[in-house]
């Protein structure tokens, strides 16, 4: 059994990426933010259910969010998704507002409290999902302008084959949104569904060198990575915490 | 994420063959009741013509409702909201109507969230950059009117004042008609300022309202060929 970890200092207080989040004070935010971004099937889920027991046996207070789960558009959105009726420009700026949404009345108020805030994905596959549908990244950058810097973002990075046999064993079809059907790469969703999931992974990866995301091998069984998200999360909490070096036993 | 500070360049000026028409000012400046007559007006020549309202999206309407109701915008989804149904109606309407060579005629336009949303604390250049995929209009009217002017036409009108138009969600003053004065007073320097930035034909909104609508068809046969818009006009 191992103790419960008391920090010693908190850590410094958040900032945007480049537009200040209009009335909210991020010099305040004591909680670390921790970001796994990745295609569905890459693995998220199962990683993030693992990790929270793990920290919260640790003693950390864990709060997670992901995305279309607002209050504010979620329903709108779950509606758009299944007319799809908009543009997709119509939809970034959806996506966003529910980024925003959730960011300031969820992912703030956790941080504030000294939370660790779990985010099954964030602005990078947002923005991964614009960009293959033709966004301009800078009109996407200056969008995503005000969101906070996470103390760290996991890439989970798995190959277009590995994603299409996993799907199809959980599910036994595929989706119509994961597939890009919306964007007619193909009339055969299998197709579709292989060749969209190489753009998302190009543009991840453009992504990834970008802003220097951290990526973890999702072609890995599921204990494999998470033991590497655990040894990396461990580094990012003594940054943030910094832990006497001798632990309580 | 790089914090650009200079403002991206507009859209590629890419003429099309509609014109785009835009009518803005304070709630109470008369706008509404003149972009009505300038519709009427250019029906009644036969000009092919299209109205759009901000604020008007079915898909986005929902929304908007419940985070209003609820209270729980903030500057920035209280922004991105608008935004979102303004690119709904830009891309599915504005755009392939001008593109189909239609007169435009908008009731507020992006100026609207930059004078608002502006007063909420969103950074200008951030504001801009939001809407760079959107076209300049052609012309737009700012129906401007003294302030305490505006203010006693607004609260004579609607005697219960929203919550977000009196901008409460401001703190500028707990008493609601206080708050009000305020935000609008802020909301109309926003405008003066956008004066000379887009280019605004001023209209004074004191005169009677005939002679405002003379003074905006004026303004337009002079900027605008109209017979070009005729229904029936052969190309």
């Amino acid at each position: 059994m191992s103790a419960i970890k008391v920090p010693t200092t908190t850590p410094r207080g958040k900032a945007s990426f480049g537009q200040a989040l209009t009335g909210q004070d991020l010099s305040t935010l004591t909680g670390v933010l921790i970001v796994l971004e990745g295609s569905d099937a890459s693995g998220r889920t199962t990683q993030m259910n693992m990790l929270t027991e793990w920290l919260e046996q640790k003693g950390y207070a864990v709060a997670r969010t992901g995305l279309t789960r607002s209050v504010l558009v979620g329903e709108a959105l779950d509606q758009a998704k299944l007319g799809n009726v908009l543009s997709p420009r119509t939809m970034s700026l959806f996506y966003a507002t529910d980024f925003y949404d959730q960011l300031e009345n969820t992912i703030v108020p956790a941080l504030r409290a000294g939370y660790i805030v779990l985010a099954d994905r964030y602005i990078f596959t947002l923005m991964a999902r614009d960009l293959v549908r033709g966004a301009n990244l800078e009109w996407l950058e200056s969008l995503y302008a005000k969101a906070i810097v996470p103390d760290a973002v996991f890439l989970l990075n798995a190959s277009p084959a590995n994603l299409v046999d996993r799907t199809l064993n959980a599910h036994h079809e595929l989706d119509y949104w994961e597939s890009g059907m919306d964007i007619g790469l193909s009339r055969d969703w299998y197709d579709s569904f292989v060749k969209y999931q190489h753009r998302v992974r190009a543009e991840f990866l453009r992504l990834q060198r970008k802003y220097h995301l951290d990526t973890i091998n999702a072609n890995h069984g599921i204990k494999a990575m998470q033991k590497e998200l655990r040894g990396r999360i461990e580094m990012v909490l003594d940054r943030a915490y910094h832990h006497s070096p001798t632990r309580p036993a | 994420m790089p914090n650009h500070v200079t403002t991206p360049a507009a859209p590629p000026p890419e003429a099309l063959p509609g014109k785009l028409i835009a009518v803005e000012g304070l709630d109470g400046s008369g706008k509404s009741t003149q972009i009505h007559l300038l519709h009427q007006w250019l029906s009644g020549l036969g000009c092919k013509v299209f109205f759009s309202e901000w604020n008007s999206s079915e898909i986005v309407k929902e929304a908007t409702r419940k985070g209003k109701k609820k209270q729980m915008l903030t500057p920035t989804t209280f922004s991105l909201i608008h935004a979102t149904d303004f690119a709904d109606r830009y891309e599915r309407q504005i755009l392939p109507m001008l593109k189909g060579g239609f007169l435009v005629l908008c009731d507020r336009y992006m100026f609207t969230s930059f004078a608002r949303d502006g007063v909420r604390g969103c950074a200008p250049d951030w504001l801009r950059k939001l809407y760079g995929f959107a076209r300049t209009p052609d012309i737009t009217f700012y129906f401007r009117l003294p302030l305490e002017v505006a203010l006693g036409s607004m609260l004579e009108g609607r005697p219960q004042l929203k919550y977000f138009e009196a901008g409460m969600d401001m703190d500028f003053s707990d008493d609601i008609q206080e708050s009000f004065r305020i935000f609008q007073g802020r909301v109309m320097e926003n405008y003066d300022e956008m004066l000379t930035e887009f280019g605004f034909t001023q209209v004074d909104a004191t005169r009677p309202i005939p002679e405002q609508q003379e003074h905006v068809r004026d303004h337009i046969q002079q900027q605008i060929d109209l017979a070009c818009y005729k229904q029936k006009a052969k190309k």
